[in-house]
């Protein structure tokens, strides 16, 4: 891991340019740079999920949270994730003419999947901000448990 | 159950009845609305040299003898701060919520608690989870017990939710109900939370990142869609900034940092469609004392208050330099909540001032959450003559130099490649103050962390047919109004149609509320109670000592003395040297395994007593005399003179004419004297109480009027610290009065009495 860096206040420094600011300048100049420093990042959540975003699109359509892992695992596993969880969900309800809940149920049963890989044309190449991610599932992410106090840390 | 009875207890088992039918009334938080009080406001110019303004005192509130500037509406049921009662039992709520923290780790006891707390006034009740969930993938279901928190399932939350909703009308304001949206599965927590009409939530995705080391890509991604559900239903989100001062080494140099991490959570959220007015940043004073924490701490609230003016403040109170005494932490959160009132708050948080020695107890939510309403109270309106030295000052120049330190973070943030390079490189959590640097900051990897490589891109032909989705949805080819409504296409999603959301009961036989409150059943069932800190019959004691001895000798001597009291687990929860060697003060706590069954006490009732004006007015229709003294050779004369005089609430103050004669008097004087003044009654004092020479005086006193001739005519009362009214009654005279008893007491009592001898002659 690379050292974190090390420096002495230079503060007196590091301020000349911002000195004749007006604080009313200051505050504006603190927002503009959050907004910059935020951009790419907001950028990156529009244009990518995960599978707590799928299977909150799940839960949001019906699904309990057991069927909503069940279905996402499924998904994972078929390199769809890509298409959206709800949308394989709907459009397997819709292509087989039965209702929503029924095709998630199947489909969290492993079930329906021949159809889907036709009605969905594979893609399983998935990147995140460049870098090309390792498929991990949910079940890999062990919880650590911390001591004492609850999840808060002073909440 | 339709509605609370204030004298019976909450029907916990009533409330976890037909829970899978129950949806919340509503969703979004609530302010306290404010009782035709003046409306206070930071001054958004900085020029203005008053800081706090109050805008229109025609509008004060009158409470009791009082006019208040600063109060929200008067609660229907409540109780109020003990000196109350010298006030006409006023209970003045401050303008801003209160919170307070109650998560004992079994929610259904944390009920109770959050109607205690409700009518102290809290109206923002904060469950937090339990260890480690927010490392689980996907959502707990059931009631399984929580180790330092509860597990936050559906079926905790509408039963908690279920029970505020009651609570709420039992006490006619609105109650406030928040947890935690962070962690890997905050889309699926935002939903629930939506679903089931949960009010406030912590999200932030830098406390993900920084101190519960979840992939920061997974994070931020996750926390969008999250955001967005929170902004649908009009939740107030807080963020997790303080982290950074409880978790720094010197607390008060994270203060450039902190505004930092605020910024990017306010930004963040604004950009995933959450309402300013919604966003509330989680302040607190850095540090405390012996520091000389107000010059540091006032010039951070002023800053972050003028940089973040279009937001709302959530002060919390200091936790980071919190010891296990309980004084000394209600002292630093007094100061906090004196800058509060100097500043602002929108809510004010409370810490429970045992939170530096245990997980809190009921009864220091309740000292917490009244230790905010009592300060408020006390300072109401202070801005009206105090103003902050805004300009041309050591204020003004620090809140300067806190605003430019956190441009210039924020300059290198960019400097360095942005914000995940920043994290990479130990930014965050360094323990100097910007721009100094001591390589001691919490670094974490893009690619690293819990969830990593579980962010996948979307499609071109990504659809999600629901509500409140944050980002790319290729709604297009599914119609215009799948367009404008996603959920249109399945028929509305849960949001808007509620009975869709699948209700999972228990999941684990054994770990669940059921079987827990099979064990305290007698408890609820029986006239049989147990005292409790946590939990219903946890039997846990609290008992304060002095131990003429040293520190550590004491404490291994009052854990000895706690077993010799007949309790267990015995543990010394505080210990404070009152001398190195002439002694210490000890805490302990330990466990009572016997119950107290309440129907076999032997209660005396409560004595009855009459107004002030109905007194006044029996005693101006027929005046009444007394002659009083304090008798034997005692001279104590505090007690007695405490009943009699005016300044007291003594019975002078009723009209009786009252002749005292003074300490160490004789039997045979009072007599007289009652004999002269034709006194309708007698009235001894006796403090001293050896060899039971109070008890021989009421004696005497009743055989020596039979003497004289008079005691069918007079009145015998007897009061002091040792007296037992039973005792005293026995001894011939009508009445004893012990222990804090009021001037209130005797004269009902001698108006009543003197009606009966009225009438029996």
């Amino acid at each position: 891991m690379e050292r974190a860096m090390e420096r002495r206040d230079d503060y007196l420094k590091r301020r000349e340019h911002l000195k004749d600011l007006t604080e009313e300048q200051l505050e504006a100049r603190f927002w503009e740079l959050t907004e910059k420093l935020m951009d790419p990042v907001i950028k990156l959540a529009e244009t990518h999920t995960s599978p707590s975003i799928e299977r909150s699109v799940l839960l949001r359509m019906g699904f309990s949270s057991l069927e909503s892992t069940a279905i996402v695992q499924q998904v994972l596993d078929h390199g769809l994730i890509g298409k959206g969880a709800g949308h394989i969900v709907y459009k397997t309800a819709k292509t087989k003419g039965i209702k929503i809940r029924e095709a998630g149920l199947q489909l969290a049963e492993g079930k329906l999947w021949d159809e889907v890989d036709i009605l969905f044309e594979k893609n399983p190449t998935v990147r995140a901000n460049g870098l090309v991610v390792r498929k991990l599932t949910a079940w890999q992410c062990t919880p650590s448990r911390s001591p004492q106090l609850g999840d808060r840390s002073n909440g | 159950m339709d509605k609370l009875i204030p004298n019976e207890k909450l029907d916990i088992e009533n409330i976890l009845k037909d829970l899978k039918d129950y949806h919340p009334r509503r969703r979004n938080w609530i302010w306290r609305s404010s009782e035709g009080g003046t409306t206070s406001h930071i001054s958004s110019d900085s020029k203005d040299a008053i800081y706090r303004v109050f805008s229109d005192h025609s509008k004060a509130t009158k409470i009791g003898k009082f006019t208040y500037l600063e109060t929200s509406k008067k609660l229907s049921s409540s109780v109020p701060l003990p000196a109350a009662h010298y006030f006409d039992n006023i209970d003045p709520q401050p303008s801003c919520s209160i919170t307070t923290e109650i998560a004992s780790g079994r929610f259904e006891d944390d009920i109770r608690r959050m109607r205690m707390a409700a009518w102290h006034g809290a109206d923002h009740l904060m469950v937090i989870r339990t260890a480690g969930q927010s490392h689980m993938e996907g959502l707990i279901e059931g009631t399984p017990q929580g180790i330092g928190g509860v597990p936050i399932t559906r079926k905790q939350i509408r039963a908690q939710r279920k029970a505020l909703d009651l609570i709420e009308d039992e006490v006619g304001r609105p109650i406030n109900y928040h947890s935690y949206i962070s962690g890997v599965a905050g889309p699926e927590m935002a939903v629930m939370f939506a679903e089931e009409g949960v009010n406030g939530a912590h999200q932030d995705p830098q406390y993900n990142v920084i101190y519960r080391n979840i992939n920061m890509i997974r994070s931020f991604v996750d926390a969008a869609v999250a955001k967005k559900m929170i902004a649908w239903a009009g939740i107030a989100q807080i963020d997790g900034a303080h982290n950074a001062n409880a978790t720094a080494r010197e607390a008060w140099k994270v203060m450039p940092e902190l505004m930092v991490q605020h910024g990017i959570n306010c930004i963040f959220s604004v950009k995933s469609g959450i309402k300013k007015e919604n966003i509330c940043l989680s302040t607190v004073p850095p540090t405390a004392p012996p520091a000389p924490c107000m010059r540091m701490d006032l010039p951070y609230a002023v800053a972050l208050r003028e940089v973040f003016k279009e937001y709302k403040m959530r002060a919390q109170q200091n936790t980071k330099y919190m010891s296990s005494s309980t004084r000394e932490a209600t002292v630093s959160h007094t100061l906090n909540l004196l800058i509060s009132e100097l500043t602002s708050a929108d809510i004010q948080s409370t810490i429970t001032p045992d939170e530096g020695r245990n997980v809190p107890w009921h009864i220091y939510n309740m000292e917490g959450t009244d230790t905010a309403k009592q300060a408020f109270a006390g300072m109401d309106g202070l801005g009206t003559m105090l103003e902050i030295k805004r300009h041309n000052s050591e204020l003004g120049d620090k809140v300067r130099e806190l605003k430019e330190r956190a441009v210039l973070f924020l300059e290198e943030m960019i400097e360095k490649g942005g914000y995940f390079k920043a994290v990479e490189k130990g930014f965050f959590v360094d323990s100097g103050e910007y721009p100094e640097r001591n390589g001691d900051g919490i670094s974490r990897k893009i690619d690293g962390g819990i969830g990593a490589g579980t962010v996948y891109e979307r499609d071109q032909d990504y659809m999600a047919p629901v509500t409140a989705h944050f980002g790319y949805n290729n709604l297009a080819p599914f119609g215009k109004e799948a367009v404008n409504n996603p959920s249109s296409l399945i028929g509305g999603s849960t949001f808007e149609a509620p009975d869709k959301i699948i209700f999972i009961d228990e999941l684990d036989e054994e770990d669940n509320v059921n079987v827990r409150m099979e064990r305290t059943k007698e408890l609820r069932n029986s006239s049989k109670i147990m005292p409790e800190m946590e939990w219903q019959g946890d039997g846990i004691v609290q008992t304060t000592m002095f131990l003429p001895t040293d520190k550590r000798t004491a404490s291994f001597a009052a854990i000895e003395i706690g077993k010799k009291m007949g309790l267990t687990d015995v543990e010394v929860i505080h210990v404070e040297v009152m001398h190195p060697a002439e002694g210490t003060r000890v805490e302990i706590k330990g466990r009572v395994d016997f119950t107290i069954d309440t129907a076999k006490l032997d209660i005396p009732p409560e004595p009855e007593v009459m107004t002030e004006d109905e007194i006044r007015s029996i005693i101006k229709e027929k005046p009444m005399t007394i002659v009083a003294g304090t008798v034997g050779s005692d001279e104590h004369s505090v007690g007695l003179r405490e009943i009699i005089d005016i300044k007291h609430g003594g019975i002078e103050g009723f009209g009786i004419d009252c002749h005292y004669l003074g300490t160490s008097v004789p039997l045979e004087k009072l007599i007289d004297a009652a004999i002269e003044t034709n006194a309708d009654a007698i009235l001894i004092s006796t403090i001293i109480s050896h060899d039971d020479i109070h008890y021989k005086s009421m004696k005497d006193l009743h055989n020596l009027c039979i003497e004289k001739g008079i005691r069918d005519k007079i009145i015998l009362v007897a009061g002091g610290t040792q007296v037992s009214p039973e005792i005293a009654a026995k001894q011939g005279i009508d009445a004893g009065f012990g222990r804090s008893t009021k001037g209130i007491n005797v004269a009902t009592f001698l108006v009543k009495r003197r009606k009966e001898i009225k009438e029996s002659n």
